[in-house]
């Protein structure tokens, strides 16, 4: 038998392709049709697309950076698609302002999928584009055949409002104002278009381009008969409870739900979806969230993702079957009333629906915009014999609150010099050495058991920018590098508490932040594990009576043997990298130099080793 | 990749601390070094923290609940605690673990702390 050779030599045409001076190319007269598409993207403003590059788009990517002159849009260099998506994520929900992401419409945009989903359940807008090479009788062979597909769309279309692949320089103008529009009219999300590398490179041929002026659509409003018959609700119940999770859009949404509250004098529960309520006001009562649910006789919902599991109770405990037991938290006759966009763009396959609940009143609408109505409609309800018990229930209300706050103090001070560092600790040095800043806490990943919602004065919209949408880990890092660049812009200091597990999805981003001058502080709440999964074993091992040691439980879940030092990948990157931290005393001095840094525009990192929780 | 953290935050807010006053009686012997070791090693530290001041779950100490409550809750909880039956955890090492509890010293007073004081 003939022997093979251990490495097949190049061919003639590779070493050609590899080494030979590139052949001249024809000299193209007139305007491409790429130039024509970012004046289309102009028109938008969108100030950044965030991309890794590739070839499939490489007639767009030149426009912007000749014909465009890389402002509005500027590029940024990404170092995974994901992470692209999760900036453009964060900067949104930093600025309000949807971004760009451009990416291969195949491998790109399969490594973008987890950020896209992440991005729908978030309900949050991003306007991708895929480049992609159809004309297969014309596309270069090998990797840019690798790169091409019939239909992109479907890689994203269960997760995304909206997907199209204009085969005309008017009819990509044309759909992308339409992706725009659709992609910030409530609920908001992400859309894709598909872009031929063809389209891209051939010249304008149509004398009558025209770019569609972008007009916002108003959003989707409650019905008002509906609207009153819920104020009455609530006008006439003992003990309302108002739920929110993602009301507030932007920081009107805020004021109106305060408003709200404070007309009716009704205890809010925020699950900090959005920074909806004021954790400094009275009436936010999230940390009686469970007694109050319990002995409500009215609950409204407002924009909850799961609305079942707020009136309802599941524990993990095997029972029933090994499902878990399910008990209902309301009384029986409790009336529950929901205000939701979510239901207005559903899909079947991926089940961000949640379980079913049944209720009294549901409006099929945007909360926020529908706040205003409901605040007349319940100020118009009002008798006036109602107003005496109505303040009452508001002075009982400051009160609890107040006995609430205590309460987390004492709670804070357990633990207080452990080392690994406390949670809560962790939370109170590093809010310590922010607050005098114009503070944004970006993310918050890796969950440190509320604290960041208890220890951080929660005054303003910006103060919390909500988590990932559907928990996909590799959304902390790049979400907040994505909200810190807007918050730049708006004279903001970014502050992110950063799992070590998201961390490392795409550490990448660490460069993008540092390469692109973006301040930000990372404060890692590194408790060398998976740990959710870590509990999750100990959770089946008691639960079939094998029980599982340390070693066990790490198996698969922990994330030490080598610890990371992620400080130096930090510095590696260009950051100011300190760490590991574990002595509690320590924290406060390394937070005043990373501050420091900050402050002077670089981008900081500190490795704090923390309690699991 | 799921994430049990809003759950996790309400438990966390409303379920009150396992931990009051021990009762001097029926409390078996036990050794607190190796109650803090098996704290470990049997996962007791992934909910309640190496210190047993709580996390994910609640409080343990200082000031635990008396060996026959924490016991019959360990052995048969109502809530989101996974049982830790005499298979997994035997009655003399509850015992060491419950010395550890016992052994735990009390917080700082909040008043003391700079940070919380102005919180």
């Amino acid at each position: 038998m003939k022997r093979l050779p251990a490495a097949v030599p190049p061919s003639v045409q590779q070493i050609a392709n590899e080494t030979a001076v590139p052949k001249e190319m024809p000299h193209l007269a007139g305007k491409p049709n790429s130039d024509f598409m970012v004046d289309v993207i102009k028109s938008l403003k969108i100030e950044y697309v965030y991309s890794n590059p590739a070839s499939s788009f490489r007639g767009l990517h030149e426009s912007l950076i000749n014909y465009g002159k890389n402002t509005m849009p500027e590029f940024i260099t990404c170092m995974h698609e994901e992470s692209s998506v999760a900036m453009a994520h964060g900067h949104y929900k930093a600025s309000g302002k949807p971004q760009l992401m451009l990416c291969h419409g195949t491998v790109g945009l399969m490594h973008a999928t987890m950020a896209v989903y992440n991005a729908w359940a978030d309900r949050v807008p991003i306007i991708m584009i895929g480049g992609n090479d159809l004309d297969a009788a014309h596309r270069p062979p090998g990797v840019p055949t690798y790169h091409s597909a019939q239909d992109i769309g479907v890689l994203v279309r269960d997760f995304s409002k909206w997907d199209d692949m204009p085969v005309s320089a008017q009819h990509f103008a044309q759909s992308f104002v339409r992706a725009y529009r659709y992609a910030m009219t409530p609920p908001y999300g992400p859309v894709l278009l598909s872009l031929d590398a063809g389209l891209q490179d051939a010249p304008v041929d149509d004398p009558h381009l025209y770019i569609p002026r972008y007009v916002a659509s108003a959003p989707p409003h409650a019905d008002l008969n509906a609207l009153r018959e819920a104020a009455k609700l609530l006008v006439a119940a003992e003990n309302p409870v108002i739920v929110v999770d993602k009301v507030a859009r932007t920081e009107q949404g805020m004021k109106s739900l305060v408003q709200l509250a404070e007309l009716l004098q009704v205890p809010v529960v925020d699950q900090m979806g959005r920074m909806n309520m004021p954790n400094t006001h009275y009436l936010n009562h999230t940390a009686s969230a469970q007694n109050l649910i319990r002995n409500a006789d009215v609950i409204m919902g407002l924009e909850c993702r799961d609305f079942w599991n707020t009136v309802n109770q599941w524990i993990d405990n095997g029972e029933e079957h090994g499902h878990g037991l399910r008990e209902q938290r309301i009384k029986p006759n409790t009336k529950l009333i929901t205000i939701s966009s979510m239901e207005l763009n559903t899909k079947s396959n991926f089940q961000d629906f949640q379980r079913f609940q049944v209720t009294d009143i549901g409006m099929a609408a945007d909360a926020e915009a529908s706040l205003p109505a409901l605040i007349e409609a319940v100020r118009s309800a009002i008798p006036s014999d109602k107003k005496a018990a109505i303040e009452k229930r508001g002075e009982a209300l400051k009160k609890s609150y107040q006995q609430a706050r205590e309460r987390q103090r004492q709670t804070a001070a357990l633990g207080w010099d452990a080392s690994p560092i406390s949670t809560a600790r962790l939370n109170a040095e590093v809010y310590n050495a922010v607050k005098n800043e114009d503070w944004s806490l970006v993310t918050s990943t890796g969950n440190t058991s509320g604290w960041s919602e208890r220890m951080f004065k929660m005054d303003k919209h910006y103060r919390w920018l909500g988590s990932s949408g559907a928990s996909g880990l590799g959304y902390g890092l790049p979400a907040s590098v994505g909200a810190a660049h807007a918050n730049k812009a708006l004279g903001r200091f970014s502050v992110s508490i950063q799992g070590d597990g998201d961390m490392m999805y795409a550490p990448g981003a660490l460069w993008t932040a540092a390469h692109h001058k973006i301040p930000l502080l990372f404060v890692m709440h590194n408790n060398r594990a998976y740990h959710q999964e870590l509990m999750h074993l100990q959770r089946m091992a008691n639960r079939y009576q094998r029980g599982a040691t340390y070693e066990k439980t790490h198996t698969g879940t922990g994330i030490e043997d080598p610890n990371i030092d992620f400080a130096m990948l930090a510095r590696s990157m260009g950051l100011y990298g300190e760490g590991p931290i574990s002595d509690p005393k320590d924290l406060g001095p390394a937070l005043r130099r990373a501050v420091e840094r900050v402050e002077r525009g670089e981008v900081a990192l500190l490795d704090v080793v923390t309690q699991p929780r | 990749m799921r994430s049990l953290a809003l759950l996790t935050i309400m438990s966390l807010l409303s379920v009150g601390a396992l931990a009051q006053t021990p009762a001097a009686d029926s409390t078996p012997p036990g050794n607190a070094e190796t109650g803090k070791k098996l704290f470990v090693q049997y996962g007791c530290y992934q909910c309640h923290g190496y210190a047993a001041h709580g996390g994910a779950g609640p409080r343990l100490a200082p000031r635990p609940l008396t060996f026959a409550a924490l016991s019959r809750y360990i052995r048969q909880p109502k809530g989101e605690m996974p049982p830790y039956t005499t298979k997994v955890l035997s009655e003399q090492q509850l015992a060491d673990v419950y010395a550890f509890l016992r052994s735990v010293p009390e917080p700082l007073p909040v008043d003391s702390i700079p940070l919380l004081k102005s919180n």
